[in-house]
C-alpha cells in the first residue's frame, strides 16, 4: 500500500514537458526508481529471508527427506510413500494422534471458558485490579519445564500432594503415568496452569474495546449480567476467540515439554504410550532411533492434523452466537 | 539407554559427591616427565587436534590428563571440548551428522556404550587403531571393554575409558530394621547368587513391608541379562550377524523371568529409574538396595543428601559381576592426523591418563594397570562408610564376559526396558509382558 502512495506523490513531483531536459542522467533515474520502487521490499525483505531459510527450506527439504529411508549416517533410499503408507497403518503413531486430540480436548475447552469467565471478572470493577490482572499472567512467564517438574511432584505416586489430598477421601494412590485417563488429566492442568491467564488477558484486552453504551442500553432494555455477558460480550469477542482457539490448537498438537517432563524426561510418554504425543513421536522416531524419514513424515502428517484441525475449530467458533 | 543420557547429566553430581580419597593423594602432583605415549617421532610442525566429549560436569574429567600431554607433546597440542552435558539427544545426533558430512568432527571422539554398537556396525567412519599399534593394549583392558571397541570388520576402532562396574548399595538403616547384618562383608556373602538375594529380599519384605526391597525392575534386569548373555556367547539382542535374537536367547529370557519372580513376590518399589519419585525415595529410604555402578555413587549421594550420608554401603552385587555404562574414544578417519590422534587416545586411555581421570573427576578406570593404581585401588568412599569402592568396582569387570551391541542395540534395549518398567508398575499384565517385550523388541530393530 506504501508502495501505491509513493508511487503517486512521484507522478506528481516529477515535472512535465518544459524541464525535460533538466532531467538527470539515466543511471541516477534508475537508482530513483530503483528507490521508489525497491525500498519497501527491501525493508520488509529480512522477515522473508528469514522465513525462507527457516520456514520454506526446512518444510520443503522435510518433504523430500520423508520420501525416502532416510538413516542418519547410513543407507539412504528413495521409497517414495512408503513411510506415509507405513505410518498410516502405525498404532503407535495413531495412539499419540489419540494423546495429543485426547489432551488437547481436555485441556483447551475448560481452558478457553475459563479464561473467558475469568477476563470477565477482571473487566468489572475491582479493588487492586492492576495486581490481579498482572497476576494472572504471572504464570506464563515461568518456565515451561519448572512448572511440569512441580506439577509432576504434585502428582507423584508416593509422595505427591494430590495423592495425599485425595487420601483423605479414602482414595487409594493414583500412578498418575499409569493409565491415560490420569495421566492426560495431569498434563491438562499443567497445560492450563500455564496457558489460561493468557488466553484471559487477550479476552480481557478485547472486551475492553466494547462500547460501554451497548451494555448500557441492554441494562435499561432489563437486561442481566448473565444475558449481557452471552448476548453481547460473546459474540463481540468472536474475533479474538477464533484467534485463541486457533492458536491454542497448534499449541495443543505441538504438545511436547510438558508430557516429556512428566515421563522423567523420556520420549516413548510412559510405558505403553499412555501419553506420547505426536511431537514425542517425531522427535523419538527421529532423534532417538535416527529414522529420518518415517519422523519427516509424521511431521508432515501432523502439520495437515493441524491445518485440518484448525478449519474444523473455525467453523465451530464461527457459529458461536449465531443460534441466539 | 535413558540412564547413560542421565548418566552424563548426573556426573556433575558424581564428580562433586565422589568422596574418594583422591584429595589425600593430592590432585596436582602432575608428572613432569613426558607420558609414554608410543614413543613416536614428533612431526616437524606444530598440529593441534580437538578432542570431543561430552557430559556434565567433570565429563571425561581430562582437563590435568590433557594438560600432561600438551607439556610433553609441544608439538602435537591437544584443544579439549566438551560439546554439551546431553549425550542422546545431542551429542550423538551431532557426531552422526559430521560422520555422515566427512568433517566437523574432533580428531578425537568419546563415545558413550549406549552408541557402541552402531558405531562398530559403521567401520567406514572410523580409523582402525591397529593400524597405529594399539592392538598391543589388549591385555590392559577386561575383555567386555575391549571386545565392544572391535569393529563389525575385526579391526579395533575404539579404546575404553571409564567403566561402571555394578555393586550392591543398601541402606544399612533398613537393613538393620529388618534384622538382616549391617556389615558389608557380611552383606556380600548373603546373596552370592541372585537366588540368595531373592530369599533375603523375601526375608526383608516380612520384617519392614513399607519399604521395597529393590528400587524397580531395570538395574536389576541389566545386571542379571549382562551375566546370563556371558554365558550365552556374549549375544544380548542381536547375533553376530546383526539378527534380532530377542525372543530366542534364553539369556534375556532368564533376566526377564527373574525380574517377574522379584516384581510379582512384591520385592520392588515400583519406580523408573531418573524419575522424581525416584529421587524422593532415594532420600526418604523408599528401598534397601539398589544396582549400582560406580559412578551410580555420586548419584545416590547426590540426591539422598548429607542428611543420609553412613546410611548407604556398598557390597557385592550377586553372580559377582555386572557392569551399567562407560565410554570409550575413538578416531574418525575424516581426521587430518590420525596418527597422532591415536597416539593421544593411546595416552588417554592408558594408565597415567585413566588415573588423572580418576583423581580429576572420580571416572572408574577400565584399563586394569590404573586399577590397580594406589590412587584407584585404596580408593574409599567417606559416604558410604568408607567403603573400599575402587576393589569392589575392579572385582566386578574383572570377570565380566564381553557381549556384543547390535547396530540397534540401543533402540531394543530401551523399548524392551519399557515394558518391564510397565508390568513392574502395573500398565502392562505379566502375563502378557513377555509377548509384547517381544514384539516391542521386534519394532524398534525396525
Amino acid at each position: 500500500m506504501s508502495l501505491s502512495v509513493d508511487a503517486g506523490s512521484r507522478t506528481r513531483t516529477v515535472p512535465p514537458g518544459p524541464r525535460r531536459h533538466a532531467r538527470p542522467p539515466g543511471g541516477r533515474r534508475f537508482w530513483s526508481w530503483l528507490d521508489l520502487r525497491a525500498t519497501p521490499y527491501f525493508f520488509v525483505s529480512p522477515y522473508f529471508i528469514l522465513f525462507a531459510i527457516f520456514g520454506i527450506f526446512p518444510l520443503i527439504f522435510t518433504a523430500w527427506v520423508s520420501l525416502h529411508d532416510w538413516q542418519l549416517a547410513g543407507d539412504k533410499t528413495f521409497i517414495g510413500l512408503e513411510n506415509y503408507t507405513e505410518l498410516l497403518a502405525d498404532d503407535k503413531f495413531w495412539n499419540s494422534v489419540l494423546n495429543t486430540v485426547g489432551i488437547f480436548v481436555i485441556a483447551t475447552v475448560p481452558q478457553l471458558l475459563l479464561a473467558l469467565l475469568l477476563a470477565n471478572a477482571l473487566n468489572k470493577k475491582l479493588r487492586g485490579r492492576l495486581v490481579l490482572r498482572l497476576s494472572v499472567l504471572a504464570p506464563l512467564i515461568t518456565s515451561v519445564v519448572a512448572v511440569a517438574v512441580v506439577f509432576t511432584q504434585l502428582y507423584g505416586r508416593d509422595y505427591g500432594i494430590v495423592n495425599w489430598v485425595l487420601g483423605w477421601f479414602g482414595v487409594d494412590p493414583i500412578h498418575w503415568q499409569n493409565q491415560k485417563w490420569s495421566s492426560w488429566i495431569a498434563i491438562a492442568t499443567m497445560v492450563d496452569w500455564r496457558w489460561t491467564g493468557y488466553n484471559a488477558i487477550i479476552y480481557l484486552a478485547a472486551m475492553q474495546t466494547i462500547p460501554k453504551d451497548l451494555y448500557e442500553a441492554a441494562a435499561i432494555d432489563g437486561a442481566s449480567p448473565r444475558r449481557q455477558f452471552w448476548g453481547i460480550t460473546v459474540p463481540l469477542l468472536k474475533p479474538t476467540i477464533i484467534f485463541t482457539v486457533i492458536v491454542s490448537t497448534i499449541g495443543g498438537f505441538t504438545l511436547f515439554a510438558e508430557p516429556v517432563m512428566f515421563g522423567a524426561g523420556l520420549m516413548t510418554g510412559g510405558t505403553t504410550g499412555q501419553f506420547q504425543t505426536v511431537a514425542m513421536f517425531i522427535v523419538k522416531e527421529g532423534f532417538r532411533d535416527f529414522q529420518y524419514g518415517y519422523a519427516a513424515a509424521a511431521a508432515w502428517i501432523l502439520f495437515l492434523l493441524i491445518m485440518i484441525t484448525a478449519l474444523i475449530n473455525f467453523a465451530i467458533v464461527r457459529g458461536i452466537g449465531r443460534s441466539r | 539407554m535413558m540412564n547413560n543420557t542421565r548418566r552424563g547429566v548426573l556426573a556433575a553430581v558424581a564428580a562433586g559427591a565422589l568422596a574418594f580419597t583422591a584429595a589425600a593423594c593430592g590432585g596436582d602432583e602432575a608428572p613432569a616427565a613426558a607420558p609414554s605415549a608410543g614413543g613416536s617421532a614428533a612431526p616437524a610442525e606444530k598440529i593441534e587436534l580437538t578432542l570431543n566429549t561430552f557430559g556434565g560436569g567433570e565429563n571425561f574429567a581430562y582437563d590435568d590428563a590433557v594438560a600432561q600431554w600438551n607439556a610433553a607433546n609441544p608439538n602435537v597440542q591437544v584443544k579439549y571440548v566438551n560439546l554439551t552435558d546431553r549425550f542422546e539427544d545431542t551429542y550423538l545426533p551431532q557426531v552422526l551428522q559430521w560422520l555422515e558430512a566427512g568433517s566437523g568432527a574432533g580428531d578425537i571422539i568419546g563415545m558413550d556404550e549406549g552408541a557402541m554398537g552402531l558405531m562398530a556396525a559403521r567401520p567406514q567412519y572410523f580409523a582402525d587403531l591397529g593400524q597405529y599399534g594399539l592392538d598391543s593394549r589388549k591385555a590392559d583392558f577386561p575383555a567386555y571393554k575391549w571386545d565392544t571397541g572391535v569393529n563389525t570388520e575385526g579391526k579395533l576402532f575404539a579404546l575404553g575409558t571409564d567403566i561402571g562396574g555394578m555393586a550392591m548399595c543398601y541402606r544399612t538403616d533398613l537393613f538393620e530394621k529388618a534384622g538382616l547384618p549391617t556389615n558389608r562383608d557380611e552383606v556380600s556373602k548373603l546373596w552370592p547368587t541372585w537366588n540368595d538375594y531373592l530369599e533375603v529380599g523375601k526375608k526383608f519384605k516380612a520384617k519392614v513391608p513399607d519399604a521395597g526391597f529393590v528400587d524397580g525392575a531395570n538395574t536389576v534386569y541389566e545386571s542379571v541379562l549382562a551375566q546370563e548373555a556371558g554365558k550365552n556367547g556374549g549375544q544380548i539382542y542381536f547375533d553376530k550377524g546383526q539378527q534380532l535374537i530377542v525372543d530366542k536367547n534364553p539369556g534375556v529370557k532368564a533376566a526377564f523371568d527373574y525380574v517377574q519372580q522379584l516384581s510379582t513376590a512384591g520385592l520392588t518399589a515400583k519406580l523408573r529409574s531418573w524419575s522424581e519419585e525416584w529421587n524422593t525415595a532415594m532420600q526418604k529410604g523408599g528401598f534397601a538396595t539398589m544396582g549400582c555402578p560406580s559412578w551410580m555413587l555420586g548419584v545416590i549421594s547426590g540426591t539422598s543428601g548429607e542428611g543420609n550420608a553412613k546410611k548407604w554401603d556398598v557390597a557385592a552385587v550377586p553372580g559377582g559381576s555386572g557392569n551399567w555404562g562407560g565410554s570409550w574414544l575413538m578416531v574418525p578417519s575424516q581426521s587430518k592426523h590420525p596418527k597422532e590422534a591415536a597416539e593421544v587416545l593411546n595416552f588417554l586411555t592408558g594408565k597415567e591418563g585413566q588415573v588423572a581421570a580418576f583423581k580429576e573427576g572420580g571416572n572408574f578406570p577400565s584399563s586394569i594397570p590404573a586399577q590397580q593404581d594406589p590412587a584407584v585401588a585404596e580408593a574409599k568412599n567417606a559416604y558410604f562408610n568408607d567403603a573400599p569402592s575402587g576393589p569392589i568396582f575392579a572385582a566386578s569387570v574383572a570377570q565380566l564376559s564381553p557381549v556384543f551391541f547390535g547396530e540397534k542395540h540401543a533402540q531394543v534395549k530401551a523399548a524392551v526396558g519399557e515394558v518391564l518398567v510397565g508390568a513392574d508398575q502395573g500398565s502392562v499384565k505379566w502375563d502378557e509382558a513377555w509377548t509384547r517385550f517381544v514384539e516391542e523388541g521386534v519394532k524398534a530393530a525396525g
